[in-house]
C-alpha cells in the first residue's frame, strides 16, 4: 500500500455565497505562529471588494426584510454548524494564533457562544432602542431601528475567530449585510467560518468574506459610495484617519478602532448592534 | 448611442415625463454628460414626448404593428404605424411576423415590412427580429437580409419580451448581414441590439465588435444604437468612478 496523496486544501473568497478565487489570480502565503507554512489565501483586489458590495447589496432587501425572528433562528443555525465544525475550529485557532489547546477550545466555545448571543438579540433590539414616543398632538408616534445597509469590516487582526465572530454577528443580527476583510496574516479561521456560513441557511451575499492585504481593500471600501457604514476595528493606526476622511466624504456610519485590540471575552454589550442602525418614526393620527 | 425605454403595460404619463427629464439630463450634477440618442415608447405616450423633448434633438421612437407579438392583421398594423407616426413619431419599431418567417412565408414578411415602410413615410424604420425566437443564426441572417430589402433603415434584435434577447453572436451575424448589405446595393442600415446588454463592460464588447466586423462608420449614433435603460445607470456610476475615483453606488443615480 502506497501512501496517501495529501488532500491539500485551496482556501478561497467567500462572495455572494460562492467561494470565488480572486479575480486578480493572486494569492499569498499563510504562515502559523512560527512562520511554518499554513496555506495558500486568495490575496483579494478592489475589484473583489467591488463585487463583494454588489453582491451585498443585492442581498439587502432579502435579509433586512426577514422577519427578526427568523433572522434570529439563522443565526442560531450557524452556531448549530460550527458546534459541528468544533474541532477544525479549534485547529484553526492553533494554528493561526499559537495558543494552547485549551485556550483555543475556550475560544471557540466563546465564539459559538457569542452566536448565540447575538441570535437571542435579532427580535428584542428594537424594544430596547424603538419605542413609543409621548408627543403634544393626537398621533400615535413609533420609533422603530431599520438596518443601515451594506456594512463594511475590516476584522481584527490578532484575534482571527473570536473578535471575528465579535464585529460579524452584531452587524447581520440586525439585518445588515457585510463585506468583511478578514485578519491578514491570520485569515484561516474567516475561511472556515465562510465554509460554515454557506452551510446554514445564511443567504448568500448577507455574509461576504474577503482575504488580502488590508491596506490595500480598506480605502476601496472606505471611499465606495454603496457602502452605508464601516468598522475600522483592524486597521493599522496610521490609516485610521485617511479611511475616516473618505467614509466621511459617502456619509457612512464609522466604527473607530481602539487603540489597543479589546478583550473579546467580555460581554460585548448592544453598542456594536446599535452603530449600524437607523431610526426610522412614523406619526400615525388617531383621530380627536 | 443609447435608446432609452419603457415598453411596459403599466407605463404612466409620470413615468415617461421623467425618462424624458432623464433622457435630456442623464446626470443632472454633470452637465457635460451626453443626451440619450432616442427614447422609445408605445404609441400612446408619443405626442406626451414629443412635447417633452421638443428642441433637444433626441429623436421619439414608437414601437407599432402590433408590438410585441406582432400577431394582428396586417391593417391593424399599418393603422398602428400611421398612428405612431401621426402623433409625431420620427422612428418606428415594428415587429416582424415570426410566424409566417418561422414556416417559410419568407414573402409575407418582406410585403409586411415593405407595407409599414410605406406607412410610416419619413420617420426612419427599425425592423425587430426578435433573434430569441429565429432559433439559428441562418435565419438571423436570412431576416436580415430580408428586413433590408424591404427597406428597413435599422435592423433591431429584440423586443426586450423575450428571453435570449440580444447576444454578441447574433449582433455580429447582423452585423456582417449590414456589411455585406452596403457592398451588394451601396445602402447603410443600421444595428441596434436590445436587451440584455446591462453594463458599461458589455457595451464595450459590442462596439469593438461593431468596429471590427461592420467597420467604423458604423460607430455613429445614426448606425449603431443600444436599446438598454439599465445601461445608462452602469454608464453613469462609471462616469462618477471616473469623476470622483471612488466606486459610485445606486443610490447616486435615477433608479427606472
Amino acid at each position: 500500500m502506497s501512501d496517501r496523496l495529501a488532500v491539500r486544501k485551496t482556501y478561497k473568497l467567500y462572495v455572494g455565497g460562492k467561494f470565488p478565487r480572486s479575480e486578480s489570480g493572486r494569492s499569498y502565503v499563510v504562515t502559523d505562529h512560527k512562520g511554518r507554512f499554513a496555506g495558500n489565501a486568495a490575496l483579494g483586489s478592489r475589484k473583489d471588494a467591488r463585487d463583494a458590495v454588489l453582491a451585498a447589496r443585492k442581498a439587502v432587501a432579502g435579509w433586512s426584510g426577514a422577519t427578526a425572528y427568523n433572522r434570529g433562528q439563522v443565526l442560531y443555525r450557524v452556531a448549530e454548524i460550527a458546534e459541528g465544525r468544533r474541532a477544525q475550529f479549534v485547529e484553526d485557532v492553533v494554528t493561526a494564533e499559537g495558543v494552547s489547546r485549551s485556550k483555543a477550545e475556550s475560544t471557540v466555545d466563546a465564539a459559538i457562544d457569542r452566536w448565540v448571543w447575538y441570535a437571542g438579540w435579532t427580535d428584542k433590539i428594537g424594544q430596547i432602542v424603538g419605542g413609543a414616543n409621548p408627543v403634544a398632538g393626537p398621533f400615535f408616534n413609533l420609533s422603530t431601528p431599520e438596518p443601515t445597509g451594506v456594512v463594511g469590516i475590516l476584522a481584527p487582526q490578532s484575534s482571527s475567530l473570536l473578535g471575528l465572530v465579535s464585529v460579524l454577528a452584531p452587524a447581520i443580527a440586525t439585518g445588515n449585510t457585510v463585506v468583511l476583510v478578514a485578519s491578514e496574516s491570520r485569515p484561516l479561521p474567516a475561511i472556515t467560518l465562510a465554509e460554515v456560513l454557506a452551510t446554514s441557511d445564511v443567504p448568500g451575499g448577507v455574509v461576504n468574506i474577503l482575504t488580502g492585504r488590508t491596506a490595500e481593500i480598506a480605502p476601496w471600501l472606505a471611499s465606495h459610495a454603496d457602502v452605508n457604514a464601516l468598522d475600522l476595528t483592524g486597521v493599522a493606526e496610521e490609516l485610521a484617519v485617511s479611511l475616516e476622511v473618505s467614509a466621511a466624504d459617502t456619509l457612512k456610519r464609522v466604527w473607530r478602532r481602539t487603540a489597543a485590540e479589546p478583550d473579546w471575552t467580555e460581554e460585548p454589550g448592544i453598542d456594536r448592534l446599535t452603530t449600524y442602525l437607523e431610526t426610522k418614526t412614523v406619526w400615525h393620527p388617531i383621530g380627536v | 448611442m443609447i435608446d432609452l425605454t419603457t415598453l411596459e403595460g403599466m407605463d404612466t404619463a409620470g413615468k415617461v415625463r421623467s425618462l424624458c427629464a432623464k433622457a435630456r439630463h442623464p446626470d443632472p450634477t454633470d452637465p457635460t454628460c451626453p443626451q440619450v440618442a432616442a427614447i422609445c415608447v408605445y404609441p400612446d405616450m408619443v405626442p406626451l414626448v414629443v412635447a417633452e423633448l421638443k428642441g433637444t434633438g433626441i429623436h421619439t421612437a414608437s414601437v407599432a404593428s402590433g408590438f410585441p407579438s406582432g400577431r394582428t392583421s396586417l391593417d391593424i398594423k399599418l393603422e398602428d404605424t400611421r398612428n405612431a407616426v401621426a402623433a409625431g413619431a420620427d422612428e418606428v419599431d415594428m415587429v416582424i411576423d415570426r410566424g409566417a418567417f418561422l414556416s417559410g412565408d419568407y414573402l409575407l414578411v418582406y410585403e409586411q415590412i415593405a407595407a409599414i415602410k410605406a406607412a410610416a413615410g419619413k420617420a426612419h424604420l427599425k425592423v425587430i427580429l426578435e433573434t430569441g425566437e429565429l432559433v439559428t443564426y441562418d435565419n438571423v441572417r436570412r431576416a436580415s437580409w430580408l428586413a433590408m430589402l424591404a427597406g428597413g433603415d435599422f435592423i433591431k434584435t429584440s423586443t426586450g419580451k423575450v428571453a435570449p434577447a440580444a447576444t454578441l453572436p447574433v449582433t455580429m451575424v447582423m452585423l456582417e448581414a449590414v456589411r455585406d448589405f452596403r457592398v451588394a446595393t451601396g445602402r447603410q442600415v443600421g444595428v441596434k441590439p436590445a436587451g440584455g446588454i446591462r453594463t458599461s463592460k458589455d457595451a464595450i464588447r459590442y462596439l469593438v465588435t461593431v468596429n471590427e466586423t461592420a467597420g467604423p462608420d458604423w460607430l455613429d449614433p445614426d448606425w449603431f444604437r443600444f436599446g438598454a435603460s439599465s445601461l445608462l445607470n452602469d454608464l453613469l456610476l462609471q462616469r462618477q468612478r471616473m469623476a470622483t475615483g471612488h466606486y459610485s453606488g445606486p443610490d447616486y443615480v435615477t433608479v427606472d
